[in-house]
């Protein structure tokens, strides 16, 4: 697959009207305002059934439809790895790769990288955003995000205009991390090492949310990734007092979440419309843009 | 209520045992179901709570709050029980102020669960009030903060209660993601695998199982099929997974799997959604929604 033949099915692609347009659901849970609204998902993984990933990605996709979600950052096709190797990581993003062939019409794809394989990671990342069809940068577990070795990626990042999306967990207040688990805390030292460039927290600190809006609030450049912990109420309130909704993403993290618990925290929540419509969609395609719009897509 | 397969011969050989078919739990049987015949519309919330948890903010401001929100919603019922169960030692009063509450601001949506807590001396009259006095229809219990597990004989012996007054016992495995609890009021997540031979010993016991951990979900754990076998119950406020319900009833068709919010704990709305996200048939929404909770409810005759 060469570099023409990627830009141009994706390109060919996104001129098209969306395959299936989210559905209109008409469950009490949705405001009126909000039906039909088109919600974009910064954080998810296809791991729904299927022969092939592309047969995988079309599984996800009709479930996505129920609920109204149109547009989808995938990353880290299974099997996961903590510490993945070059080509463990490599294979992940092939999957992802194939998937973006036929579904760029409704998928983003987020490069999966383990900055401790530097070089390889910088490889990597040429290969699937500078000339591939990829939009931005997944990092999990492999190493604690403070770490110098993600300079060179961020920097490289910023040139290409790519989206970073960097998981981040507080377990047990971090006594129950994994050995390399970021925390929303070790997010803004890289942050304050690189600003003006755009960072997401993922799941901002999972279940301690209270402690990963807090961590993050004086860095104006990383967003908030609501997803993947419970629905607990309060997160999406105390994320919009603290940060600003324009700070603020939905994210579903499925297909370990339900796209349902996270919609439902966001729809269910005690704030405006106006910035549940931002949360949902307007603050992810704002952030996509430039990325989308160096690749020649339409969003 | 149709005896699980599994139970069937252990049922069998308690046929004479003289079940107590209560008259109060009978009673109270339209605000439970609510009134009419079942029907598509019914939705009944197994999980609800009011009160504020210790250590995050509620949304319900006060009970008229919940039970306005629960009805735009659709909800027809709402199995009650009160946070003070969980810390509390006076449960009497807790579970005094849940029915007044519910009986008072409840506008015939909020059926109060009284929380039982059998470690706690003369732990049996608490069950006699909750069925004798507030005209309960079951109880909530939360072993992990109470302090004993679910092989515990002393927990056997307030199911062998609840069960001779005909009352359905709910058993609480979570409350809160054992990653994130404050470090001052941290609670395991309890195992439900003493669950069958618990059940063994006290086959007409009626359980249902709240915040079930996504191990204790997962379609393919052979211990919740055996629990569905039993007859056990779940909710669905801690299913997770894409189109989770869908997948677990394509797996486990038997299982009771009843709608549950863990309101106001969880946002409302991440439960009902979970109804949309899932292609289910018409019956399999109608026990959702309503069904599985009835049947747990069925009074023994």
């Amino acid at each position: 697959m060469n570099r023409r033949d990627f830009f141009h099915a994706s390109a060919l692609a996104a001129t098209l009207p969306f395959a299936a347009r989210a559905a209109a659901p008409d469950a009490s849970a949705w405001d009126p305002e909000l039906r039909g609204l088109g919600i974009w998902d910064v954080h998810a993984h296809v791991g729904t059934p299927g022969a092939t990933p592309a047969k995988r990605m079309e599984a996800l996709i009709r479930i996505a439809d129920r609920v109204g979600v149109e547009r989808i950052c995938i990353c880290m096709s299974p099997p996961w790895h903590y510490e993945p190797t070059p080509e463990q990581f490599r294979q992940s993003n092939n999957d992802v790769l194939a998937i973006l062939k036929e579904w760029s019409s409704r998928a983003f794809g987020l490069v999966y990288l383990n900055p401790v394989h530097t070089q390889a990671s910088r490889d990597e990342l040429e290969r699937c955003v500078a000339d591939g069809p990829m939009i931005g940068i997944k990092l999990w577990v492999g190493t604690r995000c403070n770490r110098a070795e993600l300079d060179p990626i961020v920097q490289r990042a910023a040139e290409l205009k790519a989206l970073i999306l960097q998981h981040t967990w507080i377990k047990q207040r971090g006594k129950g991390n994994l050995p390399q688990e970021s925390t929303p805390m070790e997010l803004a030292e890289l942050s304050a090492r690189h600003p003006g460039v755009p960072l997401v927290c993922g799941h901002t600190g999972g279940g301690d949310w209270a402690l990963g809006i807090r961590a993050i609030r004086e860095r104006a450049d990383i967003r908030a990734d609501l997803g993947g912990g419970d629905p607990v109420y309060g997160e999406v309130e105390m994320a919009v007092r603290e940060l600003g909704a324009q700070r603020v993403l939905y994210g579903s993290d499925v297909n370990g979440r339900s796209f349902a618990s996270q919609i439902g925290r966001v729809l269910g929540a005690d704030i405006s419309v106006a910035d549940k419509k931002l949360i949902l969609r307007e603050n992810l395609r704002a952030l996509l843009l430039p990325a989308l719009q160096r690749k020649g897509y339409k969003a | 209520m149709p005896v699980p397969a599994g139970r069937r011969s252990i049922v069998r050989k308690m046929e004479r045992r003289p079940f107590l078919v209560s008259a109060a739990t009978v009673a109270a049987a339209p605000l439970v179901f609510g009134t009419g015949a079942p029907d598509a519309a019914d939705l009944i919330d197994t999980n609800v709570s009011l009160g504020d948890w210790p250590v995050r903010k509620s949304w319900v401001k006060s009970p008229a709050d919940l039970v306005a929100r629960l009805r735009r919603h659709g909800v027809t019922a709402a199995w009650t029980a009160s946070f003070e169960g969980v810390l509390h030692s006076d449960l009497a009063g807790a579970n005094a102020r849940l029915a007044e509450t519910c009986r008072s601001d409840g506008t015939g949506l909020l059926v109060p669960f009284g929380t039982v807590n059998p470690t706690l001396p003369d732990w049996a009259d608490d069950v006699r009030r909750c069925h004798e006095v507030h005209r309960m229809p079951g109880l909530r219990l939360y072993p992990s903060y109470h302090g004993y597990t679910l092989d515990d004989a002393r927990l056997a012996r307030l199911l062998e209660a609840a069960s001779r007054r005909g009352l359905l016992v709910q058993i609480a495995l979570t409350l809160e993601d054992e990653r994130s609890q404050n470090p001052a009021l941290t609670a395991p997540a309890l195992t439900a695998a003493p669950l069958p031979g618990l059940l063994a010993t006290v086959p007409t016991a009626r359980v249902q199982l709240l915040n079930a951990t996504s191990r204790l979900l997962a379609p393919t754990n052979p211990l919740l099929t055996r629990l569905a076998d039993l007859g056990v119950g779940v909710e669905l406020a801690t299913l997770e997974g894409v189109a989770g319900l869908e997948g677990l009833l394509a797996k486990v068709p038997a299982l009771r799997i009843a709608f549950g919010s863990h309101t106001p704990y969880f946002y409302f709305e991440a439960a009902l959604l979970k109804l949309q996200e899932s292609a289910l048939t018409p019956a399999q929404l109608l026990a959702v929604r309503s069904g599985h909770a009835r049947q747990l409810l069925a009074t023994r005759s």
